[in-house]
């Protein structure tokens, strides 16, 4: 009891990768992400939600890739360059996530976290876990299992068709 | 504790022998008068002894005892062969198998079967007369028939013995027994020979070596020597190898034993003779059941596994290499990748045939199942097989299992009626229910039917409609297959009582998703008041597959060669409308078209060409034409699931990775055609 107190007194860290989307940083907890890779050949499937963009060959493992812009509902962009699939490991499903861009490792504090900011008139989403200030950076963190959540997935794609 | 090495070993040699026993039993149901048959269920029983009694499993190794016993006497004629008595052997055999699949599951393999023993014992006592020990003297005597029984000697070994009895050797017939409970019976076999050889020469030996080497035989084995040494120092060398209880050596005449041979052949001659009179078709079963014995390893399926996606990577591979030396167009890269096309090909054959097992290993415990299920429904069953030889790759065998008997119990509870219902129908008292298993193209079929009540059309149409799987106008617009088909949905049951054996309405849809779930498929045929057929269709291996690669705009789709009939480039005017549906004449049959383009929504423009691409595919009965842009070819790709995140893709039952290292989807063409 008293060590884990002891460890709760001193700053914990929670190690995430920062990726880019919409020109706002978001966090992922390290330990999630298998791999970031550059855009590659996406095979589209039919009949699936729109931001399910399709399968990957992924050193022979087929893997499904969501596009995030498109799951949080913001508009589509051409690829570029600094383009990225995160590839993560959740509850032992593989997915990608294309973003923008993949920056650095960076540790957050974890009492720099805050619950997210309660707007009024925005749509309150359950995949964002907080957000935290570093310096001058306001970084989003997300939480990936409401992100791929097969429910969530497919009320939101009820709710945009 | 050591043993532990030997448990796996021990486990399956029970299971292969118990699953005798029950083979045997059953065949000895239908002819009790067949000797060969109890003394195969006797050495079946003794080896079961003597491995459990090893092992230390006591409970297993004294029911098989006085199993044993009852045997012995039924074999030497000391009690009269009968249903009851039987189906005690029955419930000991159970029970045997009981103990050994608690010993699978971890458990010491104690059940108390007293009341099973003291029924065994009655049945021992209470036939035979004066008969204090059955067993002794079955075993003396037996002993005694193998001092004397070396078998016959061909003319060779005869030469050999005559020949060095003429030039002063001895010849010995020596008789080894092996300690009880010796593990390593071959290599004890091996050393005693080696002994035997650095004196003399071994001429024949009884079992032959290559049994003694695959250990079938139980502790005692018998030489002919051939040896300049006297039988003092032969008997002290032989006993200096551990674990062998005793040696008996005397001198071999050669003469005696020709006399002995001839009058043996007679005798056995008349047996023959005797038991053609009586039954001569036995006679093919009896051949038949000799044992063939083949050289075999154990090999952990886990193994295989490994294996098997090792050579998909390769596979894989193969591919990419295939297209890089075409675009390369270097003739000596073109015939080394050809050449390893081949032989991985062969490679590919080798590996799926490895994991390809026997149906037998499921259809085997249906006799038995079959028999106490008619007792206990009070009808009269006759349980056919056809094609148990059939082989499906393991998974296939360890998956279909449970479906089979949910369909078996059904075809005898609901199939099958009562002896007085078939009576009063003028049918035969007895149902048949035969199980028919085949090879067709890629699939297996697996058909299951009876010479029962079949499907009531009436019966289930009003079910359904009870149970809201549809409504009363649709069922005017079905046909009686599509009916047939309903018993399938969930939530459905047509017997009217509920009973043990099946009919909690949670069975056939079940069964359908298993099946499905596999890669196949089952359709049901049935005429009221003849039967049912039920079939299914399985692929013969899931992993590896041959398909036809088509492109749809830029799009590349993979659809199974199993399930196309032929490919045709179709004229836009011979593209006929039926219902506001594309239709096209094929061979005379009018086959609707699908096109990719639109089920798939491939993003473009569809081409305005005058001819179509069309792959005609088939599912049961059904033909639909697929309308895509070009066809690539034909490819061996590893089938890949699309993962839990995208299950349920409509008509997508996977992907594969190709050549390029793109990712193209695998048309279900099942659910095309509906």
């Amino acid at each position: 009891m008293s060590s884990e107190e002891t460890l709760e007194e001193q700053t914990v860290y929670i190690k995430s990768i920062v990726f880019d989307l919409k020109g706002e940083e978001y966090a992922l907890p390290v330990e999630y992400v298998g791999s970031i890779e550059r855009m590659m050949h996406i095979t589209r499937v039919p009949q699936t939600a729109s931001f399910v963009k399709g399968v990957l060959n992924l050193r022979g493992v087929v893997t499904p890739i969501v596009d995030l812009r498109d799951r949080f509902g913001f508009d589509a962009v051409t690829e570029t360059d600094s383009t990225r699939i995160i590839i993560l490991e959740v509850n032992g499903l593989e997915v990608g996530l294309i973003v923008d861009a993949a920056y650095d490792v960076i540790d957050i504090p974890k009492e720099a976290i805050e619950p997210p900011p309660e707007v009024i008139g925005s749509v309150q989403v359950d995949y964002i876990h907080g957000v935290a200030k570093l310096d001058e950076r306001l970084l989003i963190l997300l939480d990936m299992e409401k992100v791929l959540n097969a429910k969530g997935m497919s009320d939101l794609y009820q709710k945009q068709s | 504790m050591e043993m532990n090495e030997y448990l796996d070993v021990f486990i399956e040699e029970s299971k292969e022998h118990i699953q005798s026993l029950n083979n045997h039993l059953l065949e000895l149901e239908n002819d009790p008068t067949n000797m060969d048959k109890v003394n195969e269920i006797f050495r079946s029983a003794h080896t079961l002894k003597g491995m459990s009694a090893t092992m230390g499993f006591q409970d297993l190794a004294d029911l098989t005892h006085k199993m044993e016993n009852v045997l012995d006497a039924i074999r030497n004629d000391k009690i009269e062969l009968d249903s009851d008595i039987l189906d005690v052997v029955f419930n000991a055999v159970d029970n045997l198998e009981s103990m050994v699949f608690d010993i699978i599951d971890g458990g010491d393999g104690k059940k108390d079967v007293s009341q099973l023993v003291a029924q065994l014992e009655a049945i021992e006592q209470g036939e035979v007369i004066s008969n204090t020990a059955p067993e002794q003297s079955a075993a003396t005597t037996s002993n005694a028939q193998q001092t004397i029984d070396i078998g016959s000697l061909d003319q060779f070994e005869t030469t050999v013995l005559q020949q060095s009895s003429d030039s002063g050797f001895f010849n010995y017939k020596i008789h080894v027994q092996l300690e009880e409970g010796c593990l390593l019976k071959a290599a004890r076999v091996y050393m005693v020979f080696e002994v035997l050889e650095q004196m003399g020469e071994v001429v024949k030996s009884e079992p032959t070596v290559t049994e003694l080497e695959e250990e079938k035989f139980e502790n005692d084995f018998t030489v002919l020597l051939v040896s300049k040494e006297d039988q003092d120092t032969i008997e002290q060398k032989i006993m200096k190898v551990s674990e062998i209880k005793k040696v008996e050596i005397s001198i071999f005449d050669i003469n005696q034993i020709q006399a002995n041979d001839s009058k043996e052949e007679q005798s056995k001659e008349q047996k023959s003779a005797s038991k053609q009179k009586n039954e001569p078709a036995n006679d093919k079963t009896n051949t038949k059941s000799t044992h063939v014995t083949s050289k075999t390893i154990r090999v952990n399926i886990e193994r295989l596994d490994a294996l098997m996606n090792l050579f998909e990577e390769l596979v894989i591979d193969r591919g990419r290499l295939e297209q890089i030396s075409a675009t390369m167009k270097d003739t000596e890269l073109q015939e080394t990748v050809e050449h390893m096309t081949r032989i991985s090909g062969d490679l590919q054959n080798i590996i799926l045939n490895m994991r390809m097992v026997p149906i037998d290993q499921v259809f085997n415990r249906f006799p038995r199942m079959v028999r106490q299920l008619a007792k206990d429904l009070n009808k009269q069953i006759d349980l056919v097989i056809y094609g148990a030889e059939t082989e499906l790759d393991r998974t296939v065998i360890d998956e279909i299992g449970d479906p089979l008997v949910h369909l078996i119990r059904n075809g005898l509870d609901h199939g099958i009626e009562t002896p007085e219902e078939r009576k009063q129908q003028g049918k035969d008292e007895k149902g048949t229910l035969t199980l028919n298993a085949y090879h067709s193209g890629n699939h297996v079929f697996i058909e299951i039917s009876d010479n029962g009540a079949g499907i009531n059309r009436d019966k289930v149409a009003k079910k359904a409609i009870e149970n809201g799987v549809i409504t009363e106008e649709q069922v005017a617009n079905l046909t009686d297959s599509q009916i047939n088909q309903l018993i399938f949905e969930s939530g459905f049951s047509t017997a009217d009582k509920i009973s043990d054996i099946s009919g909690r309405g949670v069975g056939l849809d079940v069964v359908k998703n298993t099946i499905e779930s596999l890669g196949g498929s089952i359709r049901i045929e049935s005429e009221f008041g003849k039967g049912s057929l039920f079939s299914i269709q399985l692929p013969l291996t899931l992993s590896i597959i041959s398909v036809l690669l088509v492109e749809v705009q830029k799009e590349k789709y993979a659809i199974p060669l199993s399930s196309i009939i032929e490919t045709a480039i179709v004229n836009k005017n011979d593209i006929m409308h039926a219902h506001n549906k594309q239709v096209i004449d094929f061979r005379g049959k009018v086959v609707p078209l699908i096109n990719l383009h639109d089920i798939f929504e491939v993003p473009g423009e569809k081409d305005d060409d005058n001819f179509y691409s069309i792959v005609l595919i088939r599912q049961g009965g059904k033909m639909a034409g697929l309308v895509v842009d070009t066809f690539i070819g034909q490819q061996e790709v590893v089938l890949k699931s699309l993962g839990d995140y995208l299950s349920d893709v409509f008509a997508i039952s996977g992907a594969t990775i190709l050549g390029d290292g793109q990712v193209a989807l695998i048309v279900d063409t099942n659910a095309l055609i509906k």
